[in-house]
């Protein structure tokens, strides 16, 4: 087998059956990295050194587990005690986390290898993978078009097969959207189903770790692998992990799919609605029932979420002072002067208008008007899913919607238009406030330009279970897993 | 349209943020927040009389652990990535005598 053309699952079974060594497939991921991350800087950092170590631990029998021998990048957002842990920022630019991130240990303890970190829109603010501090990413299908983000470098290294799966963080959509643009699948958990520690905060009622792969199998392990409870994450839930893996193939009776009217607009791409109208027609196919359902409130989703993650943002990152760590202005007079120039000197300008806003709308005199109110049309969006999903009142197992409303769009078309770049987030932020999971699916390859298609899925708090089982059941049907770009 | 904010506001908003912004740059940011802004206004349209706040998106409970001590990191961990230092304290400029009033002088021992 070609182990960088391949799913996470043949790949780990390979080398489970010492049919291929791991440290064959951490040296052909490695090579793969080296001869084609300049073209697509997915990866900012890569640990080949201590990869390739782990990697002969794995071939001696000392390190064993689910995903043992397996290479997996992480974005660089999450802790790890080893290399850098930037943010794709200037003022984390020469940051050593002392401490790992929760999602990575796992992954580790389960035998992953962490090949490197990923590029991100810094702090994860951007929809592009644009605002790194390190340059943008290029999206593998066509470097003249972003990969999407803020998870950009994730996705792309996946769909370029630089690692064989890797982790994201979405706030807003930032796995779901950049994952669609890259034709991968993206996974965001359950608010709370995986633990945030480690992660770097950018909005904590909305942040979720979560897998991105080439198929819904893959999802599904990586999930088992990263969920459940931890203590040093008191928003992690202690509801009990399901069997991802092992209820994916069951067959679902009686199963019942939402069209949100509200998200079936005009103004989605043709080859958008078209890849929708076919996933219905696959599900009905497959005995499901699709029912038109109403989100009436989807049209406040991004108004809402610009105020309560930028208002969570400008308090998270108020911890950047350039005191304790990160970077420190060489030139102040005095404390307030250090703080303001160290901040203006290591943030990049969405993180600055970011801040600026949420400080805004939590601001005396704006507080009720902006900040209270959000959080009032936030509920009111998570009852229209509530009512979608009841179960008592004939309601839908999934919501079949969009991820985006275009594929992949160029390099600096939307660098000068902030908002502009935020509706990008239209179909995915809402799912974040409303803390419900959601998965974006490969759909084929739009025949004008040649770039990803994706359909999204949505489902009730804590069923990735069934998601996952519909996502599969589509993705069985459709034959769309397996499609890669020609670097 | 007119501009929901103003410079001004937008000088003040940045020293509530601790960025130190050029003119330039205040120019600019008042004119991206004042489109967010408007389109944001898009609230206003909906009646929220007696919706609950929703601060958190799943419901929880407040979570308590045993009241016992463990350990931490060391000082020297602490202190590794901090731009200045004088172990075991971090190093920082005067606090007292800027005019920026941000800064409240210390209670008196």
């Amino acid at each position: 087998m070609n182990p960088t053309e391949t799913t996470l699952l043949d790949l780990r079974n390979a080398i489970a059956d010492r049919k291929l060594s791991a440290n064959n497939a951490v040296t052909a991921y490695l090579d793969r990295i080296q001869k084609h991350n300049d073209k697509l800087n997915a990866f900012h950092q890569t640990f080949a050194d201590r990869a390739l170590d782990r990697a002969d631990q794995v071939d001696a029998g000392s390190i064993t587990g689910p995903l043992a021998g397996v290479p997996i990048a992480i974005k660089d957002n999450l802790c790890t005690p080893y290399g850098l842990t930037t943010c794709c920022s200037r003022i984390l630019e020469q940051f050593r986390s002392p401490y790992m991130a929760t999602a990575t240990a796992k992954l580790e303890a389960a035998g992953a290898i962490i090949i490197g970190k990923t590029n991100l829109d810094e702090f994860a603010m951007g929809s592009s993978t644009e605002n790194s501090a390190f340059g943008p990413t290029h999206n593998p299908w066509n470097v003249d078009h972003v990969p999407g983000g803020s998870s950009g470098g994730s996705t792309a290294a996946v769909a370029a097969d630089l690692a064989a799966a890797a982790l994201g963080s979405d706030t807003g959509g930032s796995i779901r959207q950049p994952a669609a643009l890259c034709g991968v699948v993206g996974l965001k958990p359950t608010y709370g189903r995986v633990s945030r520690w480690g992660l770097i905060a950018f909005a904590s009622s909305l942040d979720q770790i979560g897998p991105i792969t080439h198929t819904v199998t893959d999802a599904a392990i990586l999930l088992q692998v990263i969920a459940g409870h931890d203590q040093l994450d008191s928003t992690c839930t202690d509801e009990p992990v399901n069997d991802y893996c092992g209820q994916l193939d069951k067959p679902i009776e009686s199963l019942r799919i939402g069209l949100p009217n509200q998200y079936l607009s005009d103004a989605n791409d043709p080859a958008i609605t078209a890849a929708i109208q076919q996933a219905a027609d696959i599900y009905r196919e497959q005995g499901a029932e699709l029912v038109e359902i109403d989100l009436p409130h989807t049209q406040y989703g991004i108004a809402t979420y610009y105020i309560v993650a930028t208002a969570e943002a400008s308090s998270n990152l108020a911890r950047y002072d350039g005191v304790r760590y990160g970077h420190r202005s060489c030139d102040a007079h005095d404390l307030t002067d250090l703080y303001s120039r160290s901040r203006a000197e290591g943030f990049g300008d969405e993180v600055k208008r970011r801040i600026m806003l949420g400080t805004y709308a939590l601001s005396s005199g704006y507080y009720d008007a902006y900040y209270l109110r959000a959080l009032k049309v936030r509920r009111l969006i998570k009852q229209d899913f509530d009512a979608a999903f009841n179960k008592s009142a004939n309601g839908c197992d999934a919501i079949l919607c969009p991820t985006t409303t275009s594929p992949a769009f160029k390099h600096g078309e939307k660098t000068d238009n902030p908002l502009q770049m935020y509706l990008n987030d239209v179909y995915t932020a809402t799912a974040n406030l409303a803390g419900i999971p959601g998965i974006s699916l490969p759909a084929g390859l739009d025949q004008r330009t040649g770039l990803p298609l994706a359909i999204q899925l949505l489902a009730p708090h804590f069923a990735e279970s069934r998601l996952l089982q519909i996502a599969r059941i589509y993705e069985k049907a459709a034959g769309y897993c397996g499609l890669r770009p020609t670097l | 349209m007119p501009l929901p904010l103003s410079e001004d506001e937008v000088r003040h908003v940045a020293k509530l943020s601790r960025l130190e912004l050029d003119d330039d740059e205040i120019r600019r940011f008042t004119h991206q927040l004042a489109d967010i802004l408007n389109y944001i206004a898009k609230l206003d349209e909906l009646n929220v009389d007696n919706i609950e706040p929703m601060a958190h998106p799943c419901d929880v409970t407040n979570v308590q652990r045993e009241d016992r001590t463990h350990a931490g990191m060391s000082v020297e961990q602490v202190l590794a990535n901090a731009p200045e230092k004088s172990p075991p304290f971090f190093k920082v400029p005067k606090v007292l005598g800027n005019d920026s009033g941000a800064c409240p002088p210390p209670v008196p021992a």
